[in-house]
């Protein structure tokens, strides 16, 4: 391996292990959970990604030939990230009651789409058999 | 042409399918390929139900400026969170919620607008009105909602809207 590739590599892990690390810290400092959740989703996919580059040209430049494992994982970030911080959003907005009054709504006047989910009333009650039950009541 | 269209219902997957295959193998031999190729074409007939009124792309092409500007940003994006957390004082921060109404339509755009959102700077979004006209995103520091509603209406939805409308 050249000089110049061990430097680059060098290079890119520290970065990504700096930009980790902010990440973590944003994590702990932040004030809230809407807050905190910019800062896992956003600083540590450069970290993430920094660290798969840096492997993939380690892997070309040391003779193992091209890897393209760190492509997919960069995609399967790319998947899951944005779904995880919906998720955990949604169930924020759900703990905290008090807050739906000082969301924006939508301009047409409609409701967001969390807070629209039927009222079940068994608690173990599949949905479909919910939904089910809820058809024989209105006819 | 209705029987390559009965055979082959969903193309792109079938493309998508193949090159993940051979990438998740990490041989590029003709037998992990057709092995892919023949993975590429079963699961879209299988999985065809699912894929009813999925949205034509128009544009292919544009999907990979889409990537390219995506990636662009993404990384902006790290850098001026890193600079939010490490300089700014929580109580100088501006957090707010953002109504972005929608005039996409199609669910799959959507779902690529909300991830690219999320993916971006300063900005999650954390739920969707219940008719889907509008966008509810969460951004770190926006003195400014308006202008963030503005920047993402014409920089991604823009550009999804050549890609599936």
């Amino acid at each position: 391996m050249t000089l110049l590739a061990e430097i680059l590599v060098s290079v890119l892990i520290v970065a990504a292990g700096f930009f980790g690390l902010v990440g973590s810290y944003g994590l702990a400092k932040l004030p809230d959970l809407m807050t905190r959740l910019h800062a896992p989703t956003k600083a540590s996919t450069l970290g993430i990604g920094g660290i798969l580059i840096a492997s993939m040209i380690w892997a070309l430049m040391s003779g193992h030939g091209f890897s393209s494992h760190e492509l997919l994982i960069t995609l399967f970030i790319f998947l899951t990230a944005p779904i995880t911080a919906n998720f955990l959003a949604k169930s924020h907005l759900h703990r905290r009651i008090e807050r739906r009054e000082s969301l924006p709504a939508p301009e047409d006047g409609a409701s967001w789409a969390t807070f629209e989910a039927p009222e079940a009333t068994h608690r173990d009650e599949p949905s479909s058999i919910a939904a089910a039950r809820l058809r024989g009541e209105q006819e | 042409m209705p029987i390559a269209r009965r055979l082959l219902p969903h193309p792109i997957l079938t493309a998508m399918l193949t090159v993940v295959w051979v990438l998740l193998v990490n041989d590029y031999s003709p037998g992990v390929f057709a092995f892919g190729l023949i993975l590429g074409l079963i699961i879209p007939l299988i999985t065809a139900p699912f894929w009813q009124d999925r949205p034509r792309v128009r544009q292919p092409l544009r999907i990979v400026e889409y990537g390219l500007v995506v990636l662009y940003d993404i990384v902006v994006a790290n850098i001026e969170v890193a600079l939010l957390i490490l300089f700014k004082r929580n109580r100088d921060l501006r957090p707010c919620f953002i109504s972005i109404p929608l005039e996409l339509t199609a669910p799959e755009a959507i779902t690529v607008l909300a991830g690219t959102i999320t993916m971006t700077p300063g900005t999650v979004s954390a739920d969707i009105s219940a008719d889907g006209h509008a966008l509810l995103v969460h951004c770190l520091h926006a003195p400014d909602g308006e202008a963030v509603a503005n920047q993402i209406k014409q920089r991604y939805e823009g550009r999804l809207k050549e890609i599936f409308e």
